[in-house]
């Protein structure tokens, strides 16, 4: 039977292969190296890829007031399962608002934020830059580097994109007068793509000065700011602190779209939850930029799934709620630090050559450690520890066990010639 | 900071028009914000039992209890989904045998519900295809296909489909218009339960369209969203696609779990493509991940596991096929009623169309005067272009509506 099929495809006009030019494309970066640490059968591996949350055990984590909350939505009698509007389910919408912007923000009151539901951190990137290519096309400036991700997801969305020089290899820190000299002479209108806290892959953020100083670019060159915020409560341990720079500029009166995800914060990767918000100027322009968000909206989904904004919402609008997922947060985010810390004591007690102070510098879920693309591939291959070839290590696969002979590993490849 | 207050004045959105509604979610929105107590929702397409009321079916609850205690996490699906779920999606689109046969040159990957398979499948088709490829689509069609199509950069032409005249399928104006399309061309097939006339294909007419598939080297691309929601029989409603398939025609596949499933909210569906091999597979999947990782990064798990555990559990499979076939079955009676009362109250229309179509929608035959009034006189909510949503009659309310339809029609043409 195959044989004939073969035939017919060589000598059937009709049967023209239509997909035989096609190419395998290449492994996401970050997948990739999650399903090359699963496939590899050594014991002594370390997930590093990744940046999904592990106990020290090594186990994913499921929020104990996660586990709570969707029982209460997957037993509630009275909800069904029936289409959520386009733009997703109000109560959670209105919880991100708070969340992302304050309690008692005017822009809430006076109508001047645009929320839609989205598919977690990549669907509101996604529906944001959709948006901006159909209204205020223009060029859009991200950190190099950046996650991966945004690249693609910019390029997707038809817009051009270039590069403002964020992270600087010699003090492992945030470059702020390069950033700022680069966005000085960027098109008037152009998009910034900044990231709230913890950025991703660097782990270095700007300070509360350095912010101010980006504000006042953005400002002279009527930069509109994208902000992309994943990280909300993992940077500092304080979910307030964390969205400093949304707040700020907010204050400050810009107009400005921001991506808000509850991947990690919440742990509810695979239910795909999240917001983008639009700040606009007045409550008449928000109902013509909501109405063009759906439009872009329907055209990936129609409507977002229901049962992550369920439980999301439970959190965001119940006090009692709220206060135990900050503390769980607390703690999550606390096992990451302390996990820094370990690792540069490590480091720092096996005498490895270099400056490890970036380690506890950094902040969030990754350090940029500056280790080569080669010593990368070696750590992997002789050592079974997983990163990204960028040399990003993803903290929350550290375990107090397997810190050691992480450190260990490090300093073996440091030392090769 | 006095400088920055001048930013609120200068608005970056100033260009924004006003976008238009939607014209399905636009009109469910005024029926719901409508006070009469004496509405009737026929305008979205979700079924309602016989009491008005939304349906979980008894096979996903019972699904869900499975899932709450196997105590799962919550991590990260891989970016083409869940693959237990795809491959036993794509048995039952393909069906066992076929599946049996040629299910390892199948590229599937999960997708949010039948929107997702559509926007998923044209951003692939506008990459792979040969510049200037057109999609072909019956007029009408679900007008999301459109904005679906424009979002992905594809050329839009339209096939005629549906005949005013005999309110059926307009089957020679559809072969000519195909006759005269592009080798080469993707053509966009409803498999079943046509939306939004509700008028379907024969299997004559079916291998008809076969012929000339293979004569210009088309690209099928089925639309699935109503298996087992039409006929209450999933192989039967399956038949165009296997169909195809059995003759070796490569197509896409776009499978939606929101009807049949009744899970709307939780977004579940799956795209695949027929290739030639394994190796072609791979590579096809590859490049969906590429697509599908800056749309969403991974598909939503819930309403998949909760599919996939019906699917491959032989007793909630069970279940769930009387399930879906007592829904269809509700909808053909709800037909067959109205097309009886209108009859009966002594209509001097033909309306035996209404039951004659098939699946979640009829094309009524009523225009968008009609639909005004019967909004404004007798809220009821429908769309302008005569389409409703058989699945909002009810015994309660269907004499009701066939009395309104008789009133707003009766001393005018259809």
């Amino acid at each position: 039977m195959q044989k004939l099929q073969l035939l017919q495809n060589q000598f059937n006009p009709t049967s023209d292969d239509i997909f035989f030019h096609i190419v395998q494309a290449p492994p996401d970066p970050i997948f990739g190296i999650a399903n090359a640490y699963k496939a590899d059968t050594s014991n002594t591996k370390i997930d590093l890829g990744v940046g999904a949350y592990r106990t020290d055990e090594e186990k994913p984590y499921v929020f104990e007031i996660i586990k709570k909350l969707e029982r209460e939505v997957v037993n509630d009698p009275t909800l069904n399962k029936e289409y959520l509007p386009i733009e997703g389910l109000a109560d959670f919408n209105k919880g991100c608002q708070k969340l992302m912007f304050g309690q008692n923000s005017p822009l809430i009151a006076s109508g001047q934020i645009v929320t839609a539901q989205c598919l977690g951190g990549t669907g509101a990137l996604r529906v944001g830059f959709e948006f901006v290519k159909r209204h205020i096309p223009g060029d859009v400036y991200v950190s190099k580097p950046t996650w991966s991700n945004h690249n693609q997801v910019i390029e997707r969305a038809g817009l051009n994109q270039f590069e403002y020089p964020y992270f600087d290899p010699k003090t492992k820190g945030f470059n702020c007068a390069g950033t700022i000299e680069c966005l000085s002479q960027a098109r008037m209108g152009s998009i910034v793509l900044l990231h709230v806290c913890a950025h991703n892959p660097t782990g270095v953020d700007p300070t509360e000065a350095e912010w101010l100083q980006i504000a006042d670019v953005c400002k002279k060159r009527r930069l509109v700011p994208f902000f992309d915020c994943a990280y909300q409560g993992f940077a500092s341990g304080c979910i307030e602190k964390d969205v400093f720079a949304v707040r700020k500029f907010a204050e400050l009166g810009f107009q400005m779209i921001v991506a808000q995800s509850f991947s990690k914060n919440m742990g509810l990767y695979n239910e795909r939850v999240g917001a983008v918000h639009i700040v606009t100027s007045n409550k008449d322009i928000s109902a013509r930029v909501l109405s063009n968000l759906k439009i872009v909206i329907r055209t990936i989904c129609s409507n977002p799934p229901a049962i992550g904004a369920r439980i999301a919402a439970k959190i965001l609008t119940d006090e009692k709620n709220f206060n135990a997922w900050v503390e769980e947060l607390k703690t999550v985010t606390g096992r990451i630090i302390k996990m820094r810390t370990l690792l540069k004591q490590e480091l720092d007690n096996l005498k490895v050559p270099g400056n490890w102070d970036h380690i506890t510098r950094q902040t969030g879920f990754f350090t940029f450690t500056g280790l080569t693309p080669e010593q990368c591939d070696l750590l992997t291959k002789q050592y079974h520890v997983y990163l990204l070839r960028s040399g990003r290590m993803s903290m929350a696969g550290i375990t107090s066990k397997n810190v050691r002979y992480l450190a260990e590993s490090i300093k073996a490849v440091v030392q090769k010639k | 900071m006095q400088c920055f207050r001048a930013l609120r004045f200068f608005s970056v959105w100033s260009q924004v028009p006003m976008g238009p509604a939607d014209p399905i979610l636009g009109v469910a929105a005024q029926f719901k914000a409508d006070p009469s107590t004496t509405k009737v929702n026929l305008s979205i397409g979700a079924y309602r039992d016989n009491d008005g009321k939304p349906v979980v079916l008894d096979s996903v609850k019972r699904a869900e209890q499975i899932i709450k205690e196997k105590k799962l996490d919550n991590e990260y699906l891989p970016v083409e989904g869940l693959q237990s779920f795809i491959d036993a999606s794509i048995k039952l689109g393909y069906g066992d045998a076929y599946y049996a046969q040629n299910g390892k040159s199948i590229a599937g990957c999960q997708v949010l519900s039948g929107t997702g398979a559509v926007r998923l499948g044209f951003e692939f088709a506008k990459k792979f295809l040969p510049q200037g490829t057109k999609v072909y689509m019956p007029n009408p069609t679900w007008p999301n296909h459109h904005n679906i199509a424009r979002m992905a950069g594809l050329e839009i032409s339209e096939y005629r489909y549906f005949d005013p005249k005999t309110r059926g399928v307009d089957f020679s104006g559809l072969v000519e218009d195909l006759n005269k399309a592009q080798n080469g061309s993707v053509i966009l097939f409803h498999a079943c339960a046509h939306n939004p006339t509700g008028c379907d294909l024969t299997t004559a007419q079916w291998t008809q369209l076969l012929d000339l598939t293979k004569k210009k080297n088309f690209l099928p691309f089925f639309d699935m969203a109503y298996q087992g929601f039409t006929s209450g029989d999933v192989n039967k409603d399956a038949e165009a696609v296997r169909l195809f398939t059995a003759q070796g025609v490569p197509i896409v596949l776009g499978q939606s779990f929101a009807k049949n499933m009744g899970l709307y909210g939780q977004r579940t569906g799956c795209l695949s493509f027929v290739c030639a091999n394994q190796q072609e597979k791979d590579k096809v999947v590859s490049q969906l991940k590429l697509l599908a990782r800056p749309l969403w990064s991974s598909p939503p798990l819930h309403g998949a596991r909760v599919a996939d555990i019906i699917l491959n559990t032989p007793e909630l499979n069970q279940l769930w096929l009387q399930e879906v076939k007592m829904m269809a079955n509700r909808i053909q009676l709800m037909r067959v009623s109205l097309a009886n009362t209108l009859k009966s109250l002594g209509s001097p229309h033909d309306w035996s169309h209404i039951s004659k179509q098939i699946g979640m929608f009829a094309f009524t035959g009523v225009g968008p005067e009609h639909v005004k009034e019967l909004i404004a006189k007798y809220h009821i909510y429908l769309l302008s272009s005569g389409r409703i949503s058989i699945a909002g009659l009810n015994e309660g309310n269907v004499k009701y509506v066939a009395e309104a339809f008789h009133d707003v029609t009766k001393n005018t043409k259809l």
